[in-house]
């Protein structure tokens, strides 16, 4: 006792996410008081508690029950997976149900709950236990007639828990205005933990609040909670931060050509893909590409559908060409199908933390994420979503989730405003254009990547999605038939250019031919006229030069030598 | 009398289940019946046990006189044995038989209520 003045000590209960809001577990050594309404779980977290002490962490227990017997209760917990029986047989739990009936008590005159004393301490000592559940001691105000006594009685009670040193669980019943029906918080100062089951719009959530804890920082909010076959479990929602890695490794989308338009090699692992669009539009084949391609390297694939069954998924995957049956049997596929309103949105997330911790998916898928806002209203939705969203990257899960555009609306604007969260988003749309509707994909942001800013015509065939380019020109973009008959006309039309080009070039040509052969002509021409005056020049200088010959015979002969050239250059004058 | 009480306990506190020391003893002019089987179950020799074994040994020798016995169960030495009446408040008288099975609880000073409790008053 004196050791918790210095230093609070913790037990750890063991129950998922309990342990995370109180920071370590209940105060060890002193009674706690979980308080709430009818049929909201106290008994079961205690229990739970018990159990998981006894088996997890070696502390026995004692379980004293005023409202079920032994044999209830082991039925009661069974179905939650706790083998009552087999702990009692092995003394690590004992039960001892205290059956008190007003009827059969007559009460004549002092009197002191050491009975009740003397029991817990023979139940305590006989395996050692550290934990100790009260379940629910009110039962004693409506059993025992004097509340007096009882208050005084239920004080020492509570001295004499803490004196042995065990950690308990005093559980009570919700009262008017109080914490419990007979203000039990009075005797239970250390730490108080209530539960509530509330009803919103039809659809129920049990939420963990911790009131009080003397002497330890706790969470303040109220978490919700789940009980199912595996037992207890808070899901500490707020308290996730958003410290998660981000990793350069990528994940194909099942679609090389989208593969391409995201920078070649798909999404981020760990990122969120938001594929938006309107009824039709190919949001889940998109998705089950992702999954198919997933699977197929032998990553495990979480689909959680809110509109079909698995069944109707898997059939309609085939009709795509997608074969997701194979996967489920391996076990690296599975469904988690349930209506959204079937439960809050806070049981949701909680289921989907429980879903990724035991089953530990690579990717998963929501589809569609938009089924949710019928469930609460838009900031709650968005809230949850956000924690939704930051419990799968934290925990580095490639999420894909599908949202349904309604006919009318902006479609870039998806009806929970969930796209800021987003690290890539697809959308996909309609394209209606001469009595015909195609699909178009964009790339509308992708971060920390290059990604295509084109608009890519979606086709779904048997063999799968493919995307092909859009016909882009001529001020309009069209795809479907209607690309098609574009295409055609287009290539009709440059056929024809190309023949007109073809007959430009022919005539150039010819022209360039004659232009040739002109020229020839006139070159022909030209050469025969320098032929014959070049001929005349020539026979002009023989004749000039015979004829200085011969007047240098008759100088030589006349002895003149001199005046021979002189004769000769006036000879050239001429 | 208080004397007689404490051995009284002692006694049946070290073997109470087996031996039944009885306080039985013959009825005077009374109606014979059933036999009185009472468990005064008390915590060690508090002044409250005390008052409630002379309370009830005066009761019984009033009122059932040679037809009653009295088990006096010391839950200190033996507290399985709580469990078997669920026992919670000490002390506290149980009316084994004639069935049903009574419980009354408290010192036993209000002497009407006891008697109410045993159904003793009905019958008088």
């Amino acid at each position: 006792m004196q050791k918790m003045m210095s230093a609070l000590k913790k037990c750890a209960t063991g129950i998922q996410g309990l342990d995370e809001i109180t920071q370590g577990g209940l105060p060890k050594g002193r009674p706690t008081l979980v308080c709430g309404s009818a049929g909201c779980g106290k008994t079961l977290l205690a229990m739970e508690f018990l159990v998981r002490g006894a088996v997890q962490f070696n502390e026995p227990g004692v379980f004293m029950a005023f409202e079920e017997n032994a044999e209830e209760l082991t039925k009661n917990v069974a179905s939650l997976g706790f083998d009552l029986e087999d702990l009692s047989k092995k003394k690590k739990i004992v039960v001892d149900y205290v059956y008190i009936e007003r009827s059969e008590i007559e009460e004549t005159g002092e009197y002191d709950l050491e009975g009740l004393f003397i029991r817990l301490d023979h139940a305590i000592k006989s395996v050692g236990a550290k934990r100790v559940v009260i379940d629910t001691i009110e039962a004693l105000f409506s059993g025992l007639p004097n509340p007096n006594v009882l208050r005084a009685e239920l004080r020492r009670l509570f001295r004499w828990l803490k004196a042995q040193g065990v950690t308990a669980i005093i559980t009570g019943e919700k009262g008017e205005g109080t914490l419990t029906r007979h203000g039990l918080e009075e005797y239970v100062a250390d730490c108080v933990i209530m539960l509530d089951h509330r009803v919103t719009e039809q659809i129920s959530t049990r939420r963990l609040r911790i009131v009080k804890y003397r002497g330890s920082v706790h969470g303040t909010n109220e978490y919700p909670f789940l009980i199912d076959e595996t037992g207890f479990s808070v899901l500490p929602i707020t308290s996730v931060g958003l410290n998660h890695k981000a990793t350069d490794e990528r994940v194909p989308t099942g679609i090389p050509r989208l593969d391409a338009m995201l920078d070649g090699k798909g999404y981020y692992r760990g990122s969120s893909i938001l594929v938006s669009g309107t009824a039709g539009t190919g949001k889940t084949s998109l998705a089950m590409h992702l999954v198919n391609k997933a699977c197929s390297r032998g990553e495990r694939c979480l689909y959680m559908a809110s509109e079909e069954s698995a069944h109707q998924i898997i059939r309609n995957a085939k009709s795509i060409g997608l074969d997701l049956a194979p996967w489920v049997k391996k076990g690296l596929l599975h469904f988690h199908v349930a209506r959204p309103t079937y439960s809050g949105l806070e049981m949701h997330l909680v289921t989907i933390n429980k879903l990724i911790r035991e089953f530990r998916p690579n990717i998963a898928v929501i589809d569609p994420i938009t089924g949710m806002t019928n469930i609460g209203s838009v900031d709650e939705v968005k809230a949850m979503l956000m924690r939704m969203i930051d419990i799968l990257k934290s925990s580095y899960i490639t999420t894909l989730c599908t949202s349904l555009t309604h006919g009318g609306q902006n479609l870039e604007q998806t009806v929970v405003a969930v796209t800021s969260l987003m690290d890539t988003w697809l959308l996909l749309r309609d394209i209606e254009y001469n009595g015909e509707r195609t699909r178009g994909l964009y790339v509308l942001k992708s971060r920390g990547m290059a990604h295509s800013n084109q608009i890519r015509e979606f086709l779904i065939t048997a063999k799968g999605i493919d995307l092909t380019d859009v016909y882009v020109g001529q001020g309009m973009v069209l795809t479907g038939s209607a690309r098609r008959v574009q295409e055609m006309k287009e290539k009709a039309e440059s056929v024809v250019r190309r023949e007109e080009l073809e007959r430009v070039k022919r005539e150039l040509e010819r022209k360039r031919l004659i232009m040739e052969a002109k020229i020839n002509e006139v070159r022909a021409e030209y050469e025969s006229a320098e032929e014959a005056l070049l001929a005349s020049v020539k026979e002009q200088e023989l004749k000039e030069n015979a004829l200085a010959a011969d007047r240098g015979v008759i100088a030589g002969m006349r002895k003149a030598d001199a005046s021979s050239k002189k004769k000769g250059r006036i000879y050239k004058q001429k | 009398m208080s004397a007689a009480a404490k051995t009284e306990k002692k006694t049946s506190s070290k073997s109470p289940a087996k031996n039944r020391k009885a306080l039985s003893k013959p009825a005077k002019g009374e109606p014979a019946g059933e036999i009185w089987e009472l468990k005064l179950y008390v915590a060690g020799q508090t002044p409250k046990s005390v008052t409630a074994f002379n309370n009830l040994k005066n009761l019984c020798e009033e009122h059932l006189k040679g037809i009653y016995k009295i088990e006096v169960i010391d839950l200190l030495k033996n507290p399985q044995l709580a469990k078997g009446d669920q026992i919670l408040a000490l002390p506290t008288l149980v009316r084994k038989l004639p069935v049903p099975i009574r419980k009354i609880i408290g010192d036993l000073s209000n002497t009407e209520r006891v008697l109410v409790g045993l159904d003793l008053r009905v019958g008088k």
